[in-house]
């Protein structure tokens, strides 16, 4: 397992500069379950990392810990450089988003943004102007009187958005914050919150187990697997480079190409590419996303086109080599009119970098 | 015992009511309902009044009302007033904690299982049951009673608490706090963990997190609740009845005496007349906690 660093993110525009957060070694178990196995985590100051992983593998396990709700049974925390491993949850100065609804249903959606500041003491007018201002930020400065049951779903995650951020936390955190809203709420909040993290500067840290949403929002995604990391890049390193199998597998469609290694390339159908670190040696299976397979009609070509989607801009084919191995091929939609179901086919490689896996 | 209405002791997120249709069908559904409200509650609530204003020959009088201001009646009242109040109270609070300590065991739990089905047996069942406990244990000749008077010395004919107030108010407790478990128990289940998690998050003291998130919004269950347990003991008449055979402390006892009096006849208007303050008094005790939720509770919408 290889971790891959990067720090290219873009710079907050405003406020804070947000903190480092360091997780180092973090262990807990449920009975026999180990939710977390020694997991390390580093977050550059104002950087948003994003967590992604199957269910059950430990990602909320991960945040709650970070936040005090959860103990951890080995490991530490710090952030900003200060040791938080024992300090109480309601000490850590952490904004939290969660998967459900939390909006407290008594009081306004002002108040409720207002609720951390009041704990802190702020004046009342102190803490109206604060919560105002978050409350337009997230473009709900109208709905300050509304109680939570007036809102939409969409519209409570942004007051619960609102809320963590009012505080002004060293950390940010989302658990899902966008799994009980249907599709198009989603892709829009989610930029949203991206658009509203980049301009206070908060360090975040963002699970979820959808990879498009990872992809799109994160300067890093951590891929999770059984409690541990397998491998934490930006998104198009993630995508172009998987560090492991189960990252390839996870992250996006692969075809499982027969393939033979031979030192620093291998060969995959008749193209020669280089393979990435990480790659097994002599035969194997090499992942191939869908875009990097062209395909144009052959009669002496070594495939057959099984079926042709047509997806808008796009279509995917699929086809089956002559050992039975069925490889699908994303393709322009003019280019997919030339094919015939039935008809044989001769496939092309892009010559980029592969992950070959034991077969 | 009875317990009235099936009152909506309101669940902390219960969702507004929108949008009203009128079409045939559903109102149909309602129908047995609406049959049982009439059988049940509508025929005798208008007998009620109607024979509160009459006098013994049937023609309309305020005599009867009137006779209500008089000492016995009214001491009645002041004592069932009493009664009901603390009694709720008492059991609302102890209630309302024991109900806590359930919900914090987990849902699988025996203690949780069987506290709750030892409850809905109590609250059914406890007021008639514990009276005659009591009175085998501390009433005349009780089993206690004539230990201590064998012991010390007390007097066996003496100890009469049990058959006044205070006695009342103890066997009441019974049934009042077994009650209150089982209405207050959903509210408290309510409450959700992300709730008490959010305040936490946000810098709350378990302390900040009850007074300024669980307690308002517990309120307006916990009023409902002990509202409920009011009227409860305010119209509870079985175990009064067992523990005291004789005279007529307090207003349903009178209502009793009233009708089956052999000294005086025709006092059954008077009955009439006593049901009616009853009514009356719920029926203000029922706005007063309307009221009372409007002004603390308009998130309930
Ligand atoms: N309170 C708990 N008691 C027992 N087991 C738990 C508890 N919380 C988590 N687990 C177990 O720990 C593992 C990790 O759980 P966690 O909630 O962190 O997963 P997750 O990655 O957030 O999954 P999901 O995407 O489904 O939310 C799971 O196998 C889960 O069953
Ligand atoms: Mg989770």
């Amino acid at each position: 397992m290889s971790v891959t660093q990067s720090s290219s993110h873009s710079a907050p525009s405003t406020v804070s500069p947000g903190l480092a957060v360091e997780m180092t070694a973090l262990r807990r178990t449920y009975g026999t379950v180990n939710a977390l196995d020694g997991l390390d985590l580093h977050l550059d100051p104002g950087e948003m990392v994003v967590l992604l992983g199957p269910s059950g593998c430990g990602k909320t396990t991960a945040l709650r810990i970070l936040a005090g709700l959860e103990r951890q049974d080995a490991g530490t925390i710090s952030v900003g450089g200060r040791d938080l491993t024992h300090v109480p949850a309601n000490k850590r100065d952490m904004g939290m988003v969660f998967q459900a609804y939390s909006l407290f249903p008594h009081l306004t959606v002002l108040d409720n943004v207002a609720f951390g500041l009041k704990l802190r003491g702020r004046s009342r007018k102190d803490r109206r102007q604060r919560a105002g201002d978050m409350l337009d930020l997230v473009g709900l400065g109208e709905q300050k009187a509304r109680y939570a049951h007036q809102l939409s779903g969409g519209q409570q995650q942004r007051v619960a958005l609102a809320r963590a951020l009012a505080i002004e936390p060293a950390v940010l955190l989302l658990d899902e914050p966008l799994s009980a809203l249907d599709a198009k709420v989603r892709v829009q909040l989610r930029d949203e919150i991206r658009r509203v993290q980049s301009d206070v500067g908060t360090t975040t840290l963002f699970v979820t187990h959808d990879q498009e949403e990872a992809l799109a929002i994160a300067d890093r995604v951590g891929v999770m697997n059984s409690g541990r990391l397998d491998q934490i890049a930006p998104p198009a390193e993630l995508y172009s480079s998987p560090a492991t199998r189960f990252v390839g597998e996870f992250v996006g469609l692969s075809n499982r190409i027969p393939a033979q290694v031979d030192g620093e390339t291998a060969v995959v159908l008749d193209a020669r590419l280089p393979v990435l670190p990480g790659s097994a040696a002599g035969a194997g299976l090499a992942l191939v996303r869908p875009e990097s397979v062209s395909v144009e009609p052959d009669e002496h070509g070594h495939a057959t086109v099984v079926s042709v989607a047509f997806l808008g801009p796009v279509s995917r084919a699929t086809l089956t080599l002559d050992d039975g191995t069925l490889v699908m091929a994303q393709l322009a939609s003019a280019a997919a009119g030339g094919l015939v179901v039935g008809g044989r086919v001769r496939l092309r490689i892009t010559p980029s970098p592969v992950l070959v896996v034991g077969a | 015992m009875t317990i009235t209405a099936p009152l909506a002791a309101a669940a902390p997120d219960s969702d507004p009511g929108r949008g009203r249709r009128l079409s045939v069908g559903p109102s149909l559904g309602l129908l047995p309902f609406l049959v049982f409200i009439g059988i049940f509650l509508v025929i005798p609530t208008v007998t009620v009044i109607v024979g509160a204003f009459q006098s013994e020959a049937g023609g309309f009088s305020l005599e009867k009302v009137r006779a209500l201001g008089e000492e016995t009646p009214l001491r009645a009242l002041r004592e069932s007033l009493v009664l009901s109040f603390t009694s709720a109270l008492v059991g609302a609070v102890l209630g309302a904690l024991l109900a806590y300590l359930v919900v914090t065991a987990p849902p699988t739990s025996i203690l949780r299982r069987a506290v709750t089905s030892i409850c809905g047996v109590l609250a059914q069942f406890g007021g008639v049951t514990l009276a005659f406990a009591w009175i085998a244990t501390l009433g005349f000749s009780g089993l206690l009673t004539d230990l201590m008077a064998d012991t010390f010395g007390t007097d066996p004919n003496g100890s009469s608490w049990l058959y006044e107030l205070p006695g009342l108010i103890l066997v009441y407790s019974y049934f009042q706090i077994p009650l209150m478990v089982i209405v207050f128990l959903p509210a408290l289940e309510g409450l959700r963990p992300q709730w008490r998690e959010a305040a936490v998050n946000l810098g709350a003291t378990t302390r900040q997190y009850w007074l300024q998130v669980a307690f308002p919004l517990l309120r307006p269950a916990f009023l409902g609740s002990a509202l409920l347990l009011f009227a409860n003991a305010f119209a509870a008449y079985a175990t009064a009845a067992a523990l005291v055979s004789q005279g007529a402390p307090i207003t349903p006892l009178l209502i009793r005496s009233a009708l089956t009096s052999e000294i005086v006849l025709g006092q059954a208007n008077f009955g009439f007349a006593l049901a009616l303050e009853m009514i009356v008094v719920v029926a203000i005790v029922m706005g007063l906690y309307a009221w009372l939720l409007r002004r603390t509770s308009r998130w309930l919408g």
